[in-house]
Order: C-alpha cells, then sequence, then structure tokens
C-alpha cells in the first residue's frame, strides 16, 4: 500500500532522494530550496539516510564537491535557486561536459537586483544553456516523482549528463500536497545502484578534468549535443517505465484540452495548474481553450510543441522569466516560435511576460492573455514584442 | 601525428584512459619569438633554468670549452618543444647571453 502524506514540495524531493538512496548530498542553503537538503540532513542525522553530506561555503564549492563525488562514482544529489544557481554556473558547465550524472533541484527563484527571494523562472532559464538536462515539475507529485526519473536519464550510459529539476519556489516548495511516497525498494528497482561512467579509480587510474587543445575540444562539444539529444529518447522510455510501475505519467510535454482548441496557452511550472483550472471554467463560457505544458525544457521537444499545436489558431507563450535586449523578451516564447517554424508551422505565436519576482498569475491575468490572444486569432501581424501581464505602467 | 580519431571513438567526457599522455604533445606552436643561448657568453649561473616558467631549460651534461679558453662541465640549451617563447629567460640572464629572435617556420 503506497503512502500518501501530506508534503510541501522540498520535503516531497527530499524523500524522493532518500529513497533513491543518495549517497552524497553537497548543499549550500537558499531560501526557498534550504528545506530540501535541511530534510535530508535529518534523514542523515537519524540514520534514515546512509550518505555523507558535505557542508560548503557556498554553491561553487557545493557543486564543485558534487563533481569529485560524482567523478568517485557516488550518486550525487544537491539543490539550490537563483542567486546559489547564478553562483554554480561555471561549475553546471563543467559537471555537463565532464558528463556526471548529478542531479539537482531547483526551487525557482527571480535573480537579483533588486534582491527578491520570490518565484520566478530567471534561474532556471539562465541555467538552460549549461549543458544540463532540464524538466519541471507542476505540483508535488511531479517533484518527487521527478528525482527518480531524473536519476533514471542521467546515469543512463546512452546519456550520462547532470539533470535539474525544477519546482516553483514557494508556490509549490513551501506549499503541502498529498504526495505518494516511492519507498526504498521500489525506487531502487526503477533506478538500481549502478556506476555506468568512467570513474576516478586507483586500480584503473584515468584523468578527469584535463585540457583539450583545438584539435580535440571540439569533438566532446559533439558528444554532448548527441548525449543531449538522445536524451529524449531516454526520457520517454523512463516516463513510460516509472507510468507501468507507479502509474503517473509524464510526457514531455502535457496537453490539456488542446484537442479541438482554437487558442492554445503554452506555460511552465505550476502555472499550469491555474491555467487548467481557468480553462474548465472558460470551457462552460465555449471558449476554445487548450494548454500546453512544457515538461521537458531540456532536450526541447520542438517536434512534439510543433504538433501539438498545429491544429490551434493563435498560441500564447507565458514565460516567468525575461530576457532584456533579447530578439523577443520570453525565452520560452523564442524556443516555441523556433520549434513552430522548424516543424512546419506558421508564426501564430504571441509572447506573454507575467509573474516575475513573485507577482501572482491570477485568473484575471489569464483572461488578459485569452482577451489578447482572441483580438489576434486570424491576424497575420502579430506584435513583435511580448505583452508585459500583470505590470503597473 | 597520425589521423586524429573523430567524436565516436573518444572517451566521452574527454577523459583521459592512459597516463603521461601529455608527453604525446608538443607545446610551443604559439611561440613568435625564441631564446637562443650563446655557449660563448654564457656563465653557467643556472638563473634561466630557475625562472623558466615551463621547465625548458635543459642543463646538459655537455663539456664546452670557450674560445678563450674556459672550461665548462655544463651546457644550457632550449627545449623548442615546450618554450613558449615569452623570454623570461633572456630578460633574467645577468650576462645577456640569451637573444630572442624571430620565429620562421
Amino acid at each position: 500500500m503506497p503512502k500518501k502524506l501530506p508534503l510541501s514540495g522540498n520535503t516531497a524531493i527530499a524523500y524522493a532522494a532518500r529513497s533513491a538512496d543518495v549517497d552524497v548530498v553537497s548543499a549550500y542553503p537558499i531560501t526557498p530550496q534550504t528545506a530540501i537538503v535541511e530534510k535530508l540532513a535529518e534523514f542523515i542525522a537519524s540514520g534514515e539516510l546512509d550518505a555523507e553530506m558535505i557542508h560548503v561555503e557556498s554553491e561553487h564549492s557545493a557543486l564543485s564537491a558534487a563533481v569529485g563525488a560524482s567523478a568517485a562514482g557516488a550518486r550525487v544529489f544537491t539543490a539550490s535557486s537563483s542567486q546559489g544557481i547564478a553562483l554554480m554556473y561555471e561549475i553546471m558547465f563543467i559537471a555537463s561536459s565532464l558528463r556526471l550524472p548529478i542531479v539537482m533541484a531547483i526551487a525557482t527563484r527571480a535573480l537579483s537586483a533588486p534582491i527578491n527571494i520570490w518565484n520566478d523562472h530567471s534561474d532556471f532559464m539562465a541555467a538552460s544553456d549549461t549543458g544540463w538536462l532540464m524538466m519541471m515539475a507542476h505540483n508535488n507529485q511531479e517533484a518527487h516523482d521527478d528525482i527518480l526519473l531524473a536519476f533514471k536519464v542521467a546515469e543512463d550510459p546512452r546519456v550520462l549528463l547532470p539533470v535539474a529539476t525544477g519546482i516553483d519556489g514557494y508556490l509549490m516548495s513551501h506549499t503541502i500536497e498529498p504526495v505518494e511516497v516511492v519507498d526504498r525498494d521500489e525506487a531502487l528497482s526503477f533506478i538500481p545502484k549502478k556506476i555506468t561512467w568512467k570513474i576516478l579509480n586507483p586500480e584503473d587510474p584515468v584523468t578527469i578534468g584535463s585540457l583539450a587543445t583545438p584539435e580535440w575540444y571540439f569533438e566532446f562539444k559533439k558528444q554532448q549535443y548527441e548525449a543531449a539529444k538522445i536524451a529524449r529518447q531516454v526520457y520517454e522510455e523512463a516516463a513510460k517505465k516509472f507510468h507501468s510501475e507507479f502509474g503517473r505519467y509524464y510526457p514531455p510535454v502535457e496537453e490539456y484540452e488542446l484537442d479541438d482548441a482554437e487558442i492554445a496557452l503554452v506555460a511552465m511550472g505550476s502555472v499550469a495548474g491555474t491555467i487548467k483550472a481557468f480553462i474548465k471554467k472558460a470551457r462552460k463560457r465555449g471558449v476554445k481553450l487548450g494548454l500546453l505544458r512544457v515538461k521537458l525544457l531540456r532536450p526541447f521537444p520542438a517536434d512534439l510543441i510543433a504538433k501539438a499545436l498545429a491544429n490551434v489558431e493563435i498560441v500564447g507563450v507565458i514565460d516567468k522569466a525575461l530576457v532584456p535586449g533579447h530578439a523577443h523578451g520570453g525565452p520560452l516564447f523564442s524556443e516555441v516560435l523556433t520549434a513552430m517554424m522548424l516543424h512546419g508551422n506558421e508564426s501564430k505565436t504571441v509572447g506573454f511576460i507575467a509573474g516575475l519576482g513573485g507577482r501572482m498569475i491570477k485568473f484575471s491575468d489569464i483572461d488578459e492573455m485569452v482577451n489578447i490572444l482572441t483580438k489576434y486569432k486570424g491576424v497575420k501581424e502579430l506584435p513583435k514584442e511580448p505583452f508585459f501581464i500583470g505590470v503597473r505602467e | 601525428m597520425s589521423k586524429l580519431p573523430g567524436w565516436k571513438e573518444l572517451p566521452i567526457g574527454a577523459i583521459i584512459l592512459r597516463p603521461g599522455s601529455t608527453r604525446d604533445y608538443k607545446t610551443h606552436e604559439w611561440r613568435t619569438l625564441k631564446p637562443v643561448i650563446d655557449p660563448e657568453k654564457c656563465i653557467r649561473c643556472r638563473l634561466c633554468w630557475t625562472f623558466c616558467p615551463d621547465g625548458a631549460i635543459l642543463e646538459l651534461d655537455k663539456p664546452y670549452t670557450t674560445s678563450a679558453g674556459r672550461e665548462f662541465k655544463v651546457t644550457f640549451e632550449v627545449d623548442y618543444d615546450y618554450c613558449k617563447g615569452c623570454g623570461i629567460c633572456a630578460n633574467e640572464c645577468p650576462v645577456k647571453a640569451i637573444s630572442m629572435i624571430e620565429e620562421v617556420r
């Protein structure tokens, strides 16, 4: 009988890392992630988890220690947010380039300045160029399950890349929901502990982290590109296996009421829950609205996104991150548009920037987006700039 | 060097499976000036050997007699496979026995 417990997103993640029987937890506290590693410290102190907790002086060191532990063959877990992710940035590239299957939970939070501890996806999107695989949950059950999926994909010998799993800071990290905890035995039958990567071993010495001169470097980047590409297939296999073992299915993109939709919203994270609730109401009013939730951000499921949106009349992409000076401003918008253009769809995409720095995305905001999309339905010339939803003029 | 392996053949993560592989590589390609030691002027003080940041000064057991009849048991030479041409040796040499000359290949 599976245990269902009332857990915050943070605690749900800690339970999953415990069930994954991680060997090393290397972390530095930062809001809103701290409760994840605090809970893991409790599990280690109580003997429920046999792992080494490495206390470090910064996130840069946290990930550096994770790299070292992973290179020594440990199953490694860490977590961070916002400025912590920013400080890890250098080592994130190293972890992915050294092909170490580290799993990191990111409780997403705005980046300074001004200082802001609340939720948006600035940190997550800024990390999306580091070569890590990335997935974003939209409820606490998924936050828990993602840790197991992440290790499954990361440690697959076809992949061997680190994985970041995102949850929305506060909206999920500190919100309690019923979560079915996968116990240790079940988890380890899904992700058996087996070292699938080349490790530091005195019996069979190797050099990890060496110099590669111009005649060598490029080949390793091509290897990484191919590994991230095949990760899509490996993720889908893992998601199917997870479904058959635990009954919950997480496709790379989740389609909600898209079959007959004229208007589609594209979003990532917990706002998808708000949108689903909005759609239920809007459908009663006869608004043919659907949702495409991007679960897998890296590798980006461009073909699935284009296919899912092929028959809608207009698409609105919600970005909870902003890149000033960017071609458009919304990083998710740009990738969705690229995906659609690459796979033969015409441009019918409007961008929304919303929810920055913890500004709540409410029904009234979604209503405003839907009104804008309705206005531009069938219009050839679409706005070249994003709409800022909920900002004061 | 023979044909280099392609991306499919290389161990992933740029891991090196064999110790001592740096011996296979020469790191002098970007040198534009090369130090040349004049064994006549050199007083064998070893300062160049001490200051070279790359260990590219060789102290060889090669006896040498200068034209003035001074006898030395050793000769200093430059390991051009690894010298980057920084010029520290020439700068430090107290008798200006090292000249930096343009690299022509």
